[in-house]
C-alpha cells in the first residue's frame, strides 16, 4: 500500500467519523468541529487519491487551498451566528426547549 | 434506550459509508486516469507568469475559482458584521492589558509582519501566497487587539467595508481590464502577468486579513434586533 | 459581443455587490435598480444570441478545459439565466420598497443579494465540477446571511440549521468531485461524459455519483431531508423567502440534473433512479399534507415548496433507460415545472408578505376580512395558487401534462397517481388560505395598506406563471437547441 493511498483511506476514516459527529452531537460548536473534521477528510482524499501514480499533482492542491478558504469562511460565519444565537437565547443546541443552559455568557 | 439505538444506527451507517468509500478508493487507485493534467500543466507553466504550479493554477488557470472564493470570504465578512449592531466592533471587556503579553507583542508584531510579507513574496516560486500571508496578518491584528492596542478601523463604517471589498474589487478590475485589452476574461496580457499577479496577491492579502479580523471581532454584544414579520408589536 | 455578454452576466453582479457594500440602504437601492436593468438587458442579449446561433463552450481566462474552467452556454442555461433575471429583479424591486431603510444593518441586504445573483449565474453556466462547488457555496452562504439578517433567536436557529445542512450537502458533493477527479483526472463535466461515452464504465465511480446526488438532494431539501427548509424560508423576510424558494433550491437541483443527464446512463442504475422518484413522490404527498396543517401563512407556502420540489425528482426515473423522445419530454416537463414554480412561488411569497404586512400577523386565522382590504394581493396569491394546482392554461399544467405523457410513454404509470394526487392536495392548501381570508371579521377593521408597487410585483409574476402555459412552445424550442459542433470538446 502506497503512502498516497494511505492518505486517502485516512481521509475516508475522517469523513465517516466527522459525519457521525455531525449527526449525533447536539452542541453546535461540536457539530461545527465535526464538520471541519469531515472537511479535512475530503481534502485528504482530494490530494491523496490523484497522487497514486504520477507523483504530486498541483491542481488538487490548488483546489484544496480554495476549499480550505471556503471552509474557513463558512466556519467563521457559523461561529458568529452561533455566538449571537447563544447571546439571544442562551442555548447551545438547536432544540426548541432550553435544556443545555450553561452558566453566564462569556 | 431510543437514544442508544439511534447512536448505534448512525454509527453503523457511517461505518458502512466508510467501507464503501474505502472500496471505491481502492478501485479507483488501481486504474490510471485517462487525462494527465499535471503533464498538461507543466507544458503551459511558462505561459502562466509564475514558477510555482499551485500559484499558477490559483491565479491564472483557475482564477475564476479564486475570484469566487474571495467572494465567499467577503460574504462571510458581510454577514458577520451585519450581526454586530454596535457603533464599534471593539469590545472593552475582551481587552487584556497584561505586561507579559505586551512584552511579547513588541517582539512578535514586527516579526509577524515580516513573515507575512515573506510568505506573500515566496508564493511565486514556493509554497506560500496571499491566503497564508493574510492569515498571518490577521493573527497579527488579533494579537494587537488582545493586547489593547486601539484599532479604530474596526468599526462597521466605510473604512472597514472598503477594506473588505478592496482585494475583491482589484481582482475584478483586472478581470474587466484584461477584456478591454481584447483578450478573454481574466486572461492577463503576457508582458504584465507577473506584475498583475503580484498586485492581486498583495491586495488580496490585506482583504483576507481584514475579513478574518472582522469575523473574529464581530462579537454580538447588544440586544438590537428586528421584529419578525407579522410579530404583533 | 459574446465576451461582453459573458462579462455582464458573471462580473456585473460581483461589481454591484462591492458597490452596494459601500453605500447605505437608500443609495444601494438606486444602484441596485440600475444594476437590475443591466442584468435584464445582458440576460436577454445572451438568450437571443443562443436562440440564433446555438449553444457554445466558453473557456474563461483563455484556457480551455481541462486546464482552465469552461462555461457551458446552452439553451437550458440561458433559459435559467433569464428566469433568474426576471425573478431576482422582481424580488429586488419589492425588497427596495418592503425593507425598512432606517435599520442600519439592512444596508447589508444589497451586497448579499448581488452575491447570491452572481452565484446563481455561475451555477447555471458552470461546466466544471469544482467551480460548481464554489458557486454553490457562494449561494448558500449569502442565502444564510440573508435569512439571519437582523433576525431574532428564531431566525438565527433557522439559519444555523440551514447553514449546517448546506455545508453537509456541499461536503458530500465535494467528496464525490474528489473521487471523480481521482478516477478521470479532469474536472470538466463534458470531458468526463465524453470519455464515458467511448469506454466501459470503470468500477468505483458509482459511489462518486451517489455522493454528489445525495449531497445536492440535501441542499434541494428532498424529502426526508427537508426539515431545514420550512423554518428558514418561513422566517426570512418575504423578498428573501421568494428568492430562496424560487431560485436557490433550484440551483442545487439543476446541478444534480445536469450530472444525471450526463453520467446517469453509464454510471447510474435503475434502483437509484426509482428511489429518487419515490422520495420525490413522498415529498409531494407529505409536503402537501403538512402544508394543510400549518398555522402560519408563510409556513404553508414553505411546505408547499417542499411538495413542489418533489415533482422535480421525477426527472431521475423518467430519463433513465427510456427512449430519446420520452427522455426529452420528461426534461421539458421538468424545465417547465422549475420555471412555473419559480414564478408562482415568488409571487406567492411576495403576496403573502403583503398580506402579513396588512394584517400585522403571520397566522392563517388572522387573515379574516383581508379580502375586503387587500383584494389585489389576495388575487395574485390565488393566481399563483392556480399555477401550483396545475390547472390549464398555467405553466404548471403544461409541465404536469408533459410529465404525464412521459410517465405513460416510459411505461412507468405509477407516477401518474402522484401527479394527480399532488394537484388535488395543493388545491386543498390554497383553498384553506382562501377560506380564511374570505371570512368576515367585524371586530377588526385596522388594516395597513402597503404601497401600490408592492402589490403590482407579485401580480406580474403570477401573470407570467399563468401565461407560461401559452408560450411554453417558444421556451421549449430555445431550451432544446443543439450545440455548435466545433465548440464541443
Amino acid at each position: 500500500m502506497s503512502a498516497p493511498l494511505l492518505y486517502s483511506l485516512a481521509g475516508a476514516v475522517l469523513f465517516g467519523a466527522g459525519l457521525f459527529g455531525l449527526l449525533r452531537l447536539s452542541h453546535l460548536l461540536r457539530k461545527l468541529l465535526a464538520f471541519n473534521i469531515m472537511g479535512s477528510g475530503v481534502f485528504l482524499v482530494m490530494v491523496g487519491l490523484p497522487q497514486h501514480q504520477g507523483g504530486p499533482d498541483p491542481v488538487p492542491q490548488a483546489l484544496v487551498l480554495t476549499g480550505i478558504v471556503v471552509a474557513i469562511a463558512a466556519t467563521a460565519l457559523a461561529v458568529v451566528l452561533i455566538r449571537r444565537y447563544y447571546h439571544l437565547s442562551g442555548m447551545t443546541t438547536l432544540d426548541e426547549v432550553p435544556d443545555h443552559r450553561e452558566g453566564d455568557q462569556g | 434506550m431510543i437514544g442508544l439505538v439511534r447512536t448505534v444506527a448512525i454509527a453503523l451507517g457511517c461505518f458502512a459509508l466508510f467501507c464503501g468509500l474505502a472500496i471505491s478508493i481502492w478501485n479507483i487507485a488501481g486504474h490510471p486516469t485517462p487525462v494527465n493534467l499535471p503533464q498538461l500543466l507543466a507544458n503551459n507553466l511558462d505561459r502562466s507568469g509564475v514558477d510555482h504550479p499551485v500559484t499558477a493554477v490559483l491565479l491564472n488557470f483557475r482564477s475564476y475559482d479564486t475570484l469566487l472564493e474571495i467572494g465567499v470570504l467577503v460574504i462571510a465578512g458581510i454577514a458577520g458584521i451585519s450581526m454586530a449592531k454596535t457603533a464599534s466592533l471593539e469590545d472593552q471587556e475582551l481587552r487584556t492589558s497584561d505586561s507579559l503579553l505586551y512584552a511579547l507583542q513588541r517582539w512578535f508584531l514586527p516579526l509577524m509582519l515580516v513573515l507575512a510579507g515573506y510568505l506573500l513574496w515566496a508564493g511565486a516560486h514556493r509554497p506560500g501566497g496571499a491566503f497564508q500571508a493574510g492569515a498571518v496578518l490577521a493573527a497579527t491584528g488579533l494579537l494587537m487587539r488582545l493586547g489593547g492596542i486601539p484599532m479604530d478601523f474596526l468599526r462597521p463604517g466605510l473604512l472597514l467595508r472598503l477594506g473588505l471589498g478592496l482585494g475583491f474589487s482589484v481582482f475584478l478590475v483586472v478581470a474587466v481590464a484584461s477584456a478591454i485589452g481584447g483578450n478573454a476574461f481574466l486572461a492577463y496580457p503576457p508582458s504584465m502577468t507577473k506584475t498583475l499577479i503580484l498586485i492581486i496577491e498583495s491586495v488580496l492579502t490585506l482583504s483576507i486579513a481584514m475579513v478574518l479580523l472582522a469575523l473574529f471581532v464581530s462579537a454580538p454584544v447588544n440586544n438590537a434586533e428586528d421584529p419578525e414579520e407579522g410579530a404583533s408589536s | 459581443m459574446t465576451l461582453w455578454l459573458m462579462a455582464g452576466l458573471l462580473f456585473t453582479p460581483l461589481a454591484w455587490a462591492v458597490l452596494t457594500l459601500l453605500t447605505d440602504f437608500r443609495w444601494g437601492r438606486l444602484v441596485t435598480w440600475a444594476g437590475i436593468l443591466v442584468q435584464i438587458l445582458v440576460s436577454l442579449g445572451l438568450w437571443l444570441t443562443v436562440a440564433e446561433g446555438g449553444g457554445f463552450y466558453y473557456g474563461l481566462g483563455g484556457w480551455d478545459a481541462p486546464l482552465g474552467i469552461e462555461l457551458r452556454v446552452d439553451g437550458l442555461a440561458v433559459t435559467f439565466v433569464l428566469l433568474t433575471a426576471v425573478v431576482a429583479s422582481a424580488c429586488g424591486w419589492h425588497a427596495g420598497v418592503y425593507i425598512d431603510p432606517e435599520k442600519p444593518w439592512h444596508r447589508y441586504f444589497w451586497p448579499l443579494f448581488w452575491f447570491l445573483w452572481a452565484g446563481l449565474n455561475a451555477v447555471w453556466l458552470g461546466g466544471d465540477l469544482f467551480n460548481l462547488y464554489v458557486g454553490l457555496e457562494l449561494i448558500s452562504l449569502s442565502a444564510v446571511g440573508l435569512v439571519a439578517l437582523g433576525g431574532k433567536a428564531g431566525a438565527l436557529r433557522a439559519s444555523i440549521r440551514y447553514l449546517l445542512a448546506a455545508l453537509l450537502g456541499s461536503l458530500a458533493y465535494l467528496l464525490g468531485v474528489a473521487l471523480i477527479y481521482g478516477q478521470f483526472g479532469t474536472l470538466s463535466i463534458a470531458g468526463v461524459s465524453f470519455w464515458l461515452a467511448e469506454h466501459p464504465t470503470p468500477t468505483g465511480s458509482g459511489l462518486a455519483l451517489a455522493l454528489m446526488v445525495a449531497g445536492l438532494a440535501l441542499k434541494t431539501a428532498l424529502f426526508p431531508l427537508h426539515q431545514w427548509l420550512p423554518p428558514a424560508h418561513g422566517i426570512a423576510k418575504s423578498p428573501v423567502s421568494a428568492l430562496l424558494s424560487a431560485l436557490v433550491v433550484k440551483a442545487s437541483f439543476y446541478v444534480a440534473a445536469r450530472l444525471w443527464l450526463e453520467f446517469g446512463e453509464s454510471i447510474g442504475n435503475l434502483a437509484v433512479a426509482q428511489l429518487l422518484g419515490l422520495l420525490g413522490s413522498g415529498a409531494v404527498v407529505w409536503g402537501s399534507w403538512l402544508a394543510c396543517r400549518q398555522q402560519q401563512l408563510k409556513q404553508v407556502v414553505a411546505y408547499s415548496s417542499v411538495a413542489q420540489i418533489g415533482y422535480l425528482f421525477l426527472l431521475f426515473p423518467l430519463t433513465f433507460s427510456v427512449s430519446e423522445a420520452v427522455s426529452l419530454q420528461a426534461q421539458q416537463g421538468i424545465t417547465l415545472q422549475v420555471i412555473s414554480h419559480a414564478l408562482a412561488k415568488a409571487a406567492m411569497f411576495l403576496a403573502a408578505g403583503n398580506l402579513i404586512l396588512s394584517v400585522g400577523s403571520n397566522r392563517v386565522d388572522a387573515l379574516a376580512g383581508v379580502s375586503r382590504f387587500l383584494p389585489f394581493s389576495l388575487f395574485s396569491f390565488s393566481l399563483a395558487g392556480v399555477s401550483l394546482m396545475s390547472l390549464p392554461p398555467t405553466g404548471g399544467f403544461a409541465a404536469k401534462w408533459l410529465l404525464l405523457q412521459a410517465s405513460l410513454g416510459s411505461g412507468q404509470w405509477w407516477w401518474v397517481g402522484v401527479l394527480l394526487a399532488g394537484g388535488l392536495l395543493s388545491a386543498t392548501y390554497v383553498f384553506r388560505i382562501f377560506r380564511a381570508s374570505l371570512r368576515e371579521n367585524p371586530e377588526t377593521d385596522q388594516f395597513y395598506h402597503p404601497a401600490r408597487s408592492l402589490e403590482v410585483i407579485p401580480m406580474i409574476l403570477a401573470l407570467l406563471a399563468l401565461g407560461l402555459g401559452l408560450m411554453s412552445d417558444q421556451v421549449l424550442t430555445v431550451m432544446a437547441l443543439p450545440f455548435e459542433e466545433e465548440g464541443a470538446p
